[in-house]
């Protein structure tokens, strides 16, 4: 290629547009690209210029619908009564000549929008609610039949769920439970000394992380976890028709995608609670070692007799409740996203929300079903 | 005068070499036709002409210029002067379909709301859409307003080169054949060149005016359709044999 034509490549005609006497001489491209650069002048020149006049277009190169565009609406959405252009611009002139005063249709004003809207809300809360009983009864009714045939027990699922959701998550639940148990021991241990109620921090540490702080640490960081992650999942497969496929199959999505997610997060759940209160009371216990010079060995064996172990069962059964609640709640927003990327991201977002709300709801639940239970000194 | 010139390509996807040199130059106002096997790299080429990827060896030029050449703002001048029609038409799926063919016209800027309604409206009608359509978003198009859409977001800016993956792939025949003659009216109309990969017969002898055979990691040869047919090649010989067998049916 010659460096001729590589020049003749960029070669744009600038526009221009003159007064001649009685008439408007236009030359030069009148494309986008071409008029880019001066805009806003030939805007000005074109509002100012007269369509009554004469229009000599004869010069003019290339015109595109923007070009076409522009003049039109000088000249008031119609043709001057003089004008003059070769042939090969009549078709953009005939593009755009349909749709130049085309209004799009007015947004409706409606007083009673703000009341619909709401009650649109209400009923689509409704609606949750009943799409969210309606998969869980599935669920319920899809286990019983596993109990019946239970060589039919989605176990690679559960397992590759168990690996996902729970020992990816042990070093992180790990580091996050040590810091939490350091910090509440840092601020415990000075409160308590004013007292003279050193020892009384194993008391409260093993019943406060034991019960409560274990278990909705652990929630909130496998609801962002597991729980985002397995709405975007299924909302994908959702997207790629992927679960239309499962259900072409023969195979029942509640069977082999969301029974799996559950078992696993109910098994996994307790373990994690258990793991991520170790690594909490470990990080008290070298706390109080280091600020109330309690023997760590001390801190152990002293909690064996303050702390009843119903702590620890009723700790790992709320484990295993918010588990079943962050994955149904996951689960449930997965198979209410449309196929497009906004509401992708909106449900997984609202997945997030609600299974925290629903974790700290039913720990409010909890506490006040187990207040008899588990507490020394009674 | 070539508006897209590609100058002993190499390109390495893992560890299969998928273009060994491969040389090709379109020249204004074609219809251009890559046509290859399944994998034979026709896409990776599409790609590279875009900018999306860039070959391990060889240079890409675009209107004249290396397609990475220049700052930003160059870069995007010379993007907003070709359209691209990708395979599953690629639109913005939270926009509706006005926004979507609004979307380069604002990127490009300068325009007022008024004339990008203007444009928008007119490119729509140029795909033969109706104004109501206007207000949907994607999920609710069927597979060929898609690519009309698709195809109307790639022409907003009147590009005045236009590439295409697959253009027809999904599409039934009948709207396949509508989709064919509407690409042929827009290059008749806009002066157009087109740059299209395709699988199927139908499109490439109805659409092409050259057409280029991807194999064996190059170009096996350019032409027109009658050219191409003459060559020797095992893949060409068994590309076209489907086309022999549709034409002794029609003989009856």
């Amino acid at each position: 290629m010659s460096r001729h034509s590589v020049s003749t490549l960029h070669h744009i005609a600038p526009p221009s547009i003159e007064r001649h006497a009685d008439q408007w001489i236009l030359r030069g491209d009148w494309t986008l690209q071409a008029l880019r650069p001066r805009l806003k002048w030939f805007r000005f020149l074109l509002r100012t210029s007269t369509p009554e006049l004469g229009w000599d277009l004869t010069g003019v190169g290339r015109m595109d619908s923007f070009g076409a565009l522009l003049l039109w609406k000088a000249w008031g959405l119609r043709e001057p009564a003089v004008l003059a252009m070769a042939p090969d611009l009549h078709t953009a002139f005939e593009r755009i000549r349909q749709t130049a005063d085309m209004t799009p249709p007015p947004p409706r004003r409606d007083w009673l929008q703000p009341v619909v809207s709401m009650g649109e809300k209400v009923l689509r809360g409704a609606d949750e609610v009943r799409q969210f009983t309606g998969m869980f009864g599935q669920v319920v009714i899809e286990a019983a039949r596993l109990v019946l045939t239970p060589s039919r027990i989605p176990l690679k699922e559960v397992s590759a769920t168990l690996y996902k959701a729970g020992v990816t998550a042990l070093s992180i639940s790990a580091l996050l439970g040590f810091l939490i148990g350091v910090v509440l021991a840092y601020l415990m241990a000075y409160q308590l000394r004013n007292f003279g109620a050193d020892v009384f921090i194993v008391n409260l540490l093993g019943i406060g992380i034991i019960r409560e702080i274990g278990p909705v640490l652990v929630s909130v960081l496998v609801a962002g976890r597991s729980g985002s992650a397995f709405t975007a999942q299924i909302g994908v497969m959702r997207v790629t028709e992927e679960i239309d496929a499962l259900s072409a199959m023969g195979v029942s999505r509640h069977q082999r995608l969301i029974l799996p997610k559950l078992m696993a997060m109910l098994v996994a759940m307790p373990l994690l609670v258990l793991w991520t209160s170790a690594a909490a009371l470990v990080g008290g216990a070298f706390v109080a070692q280091i600020q109330l010079d309690l023997d760590i060995a001390y801190f152990f064996e002293t909690m064996q007799r303050v702390v009843p172990v119903q702590n620890l069962y009723i700790g790992l059964v709320k484990g295993s409740v918010f588990g079943g609640a962050i994955a149904l709640i996951a689960c449930h927003y997965g198979l209410r996203v449309q196929p497009n990327t906004e509401s992708l991201s909106a449900n997984t977002t609202k997945s997030v929300v609600v299974a925290i709300s629903a974790v700290i709801l039913i720990n409010a639940l909890f506490a006040v079903a187990t207040r008899g239970m588990g507490m020394p000194g009674r | 005068m070539n508006l897209v010139e590609l100058e002993g390509i190499w390109t390495r996807l893992g560890q299969e070499w998928v273009h060994r040199d491969v040389n090709l130059a379109v020249a204004r106002g074609e219809l251009l036709a890559l046509v290859g096997g399944s994998g034979a790299g026709k896409t990776t080429l599409l790609r590279h002409i875009i900018g999306l990827t860039r070959p391990a060896r060889g240079t890409v030029r675009v209107f004249g210029e290396p397609i990475h050449a220049g700052n930003r703002a160059a870069q995007q001048a010379r993007r907003q002067r070709f359209g691209v029609l990708f395979q599953h038409g690629a639109l913005f799926s939270a926009l509706t379909v006005y926004d979507n063919v609004a979307f380069p016209l604002r990127e490009f800027g300068g325009l007022h709301e008024d004339e990008i309604r203007a444009l928008v409206m007119s490119r729509l009608a140029q795909v033969e859409l109706e104004p109501r359509h206007a207000q949907l978003v994607p999920a609710q198009l069927s597979g060929g307003m898609v690519k009309r859409v698709a195809l109307a977001r790639a022409l907003a800016l009147e590009p005045e080169l236009l590439l295409l993956d697959e253009p027809t792939a999904g599409l039934d025949p009948e709207r396949s054949a509508g989709f064919v003659k509407l690409i042929r009216s827009l290059h008749a109309q806009l002066g157009l060149t087109v740059v299209f990969v395709t699988h199927d017969l139908e499109t490439l002898s109805a659409l092409a005016s050259q057409v280029a055979v991807m194999a064996e990691h190059r170009i096996l040869v350019a032409g027109t359709l009658e050219q191409v047919h003459q060559f020797e090649h095992p893949f060409i010989q068994n590309f076209f044999r489907f086309r022999a067998v549709v034409d002794e049916r029609e003989g009856l």
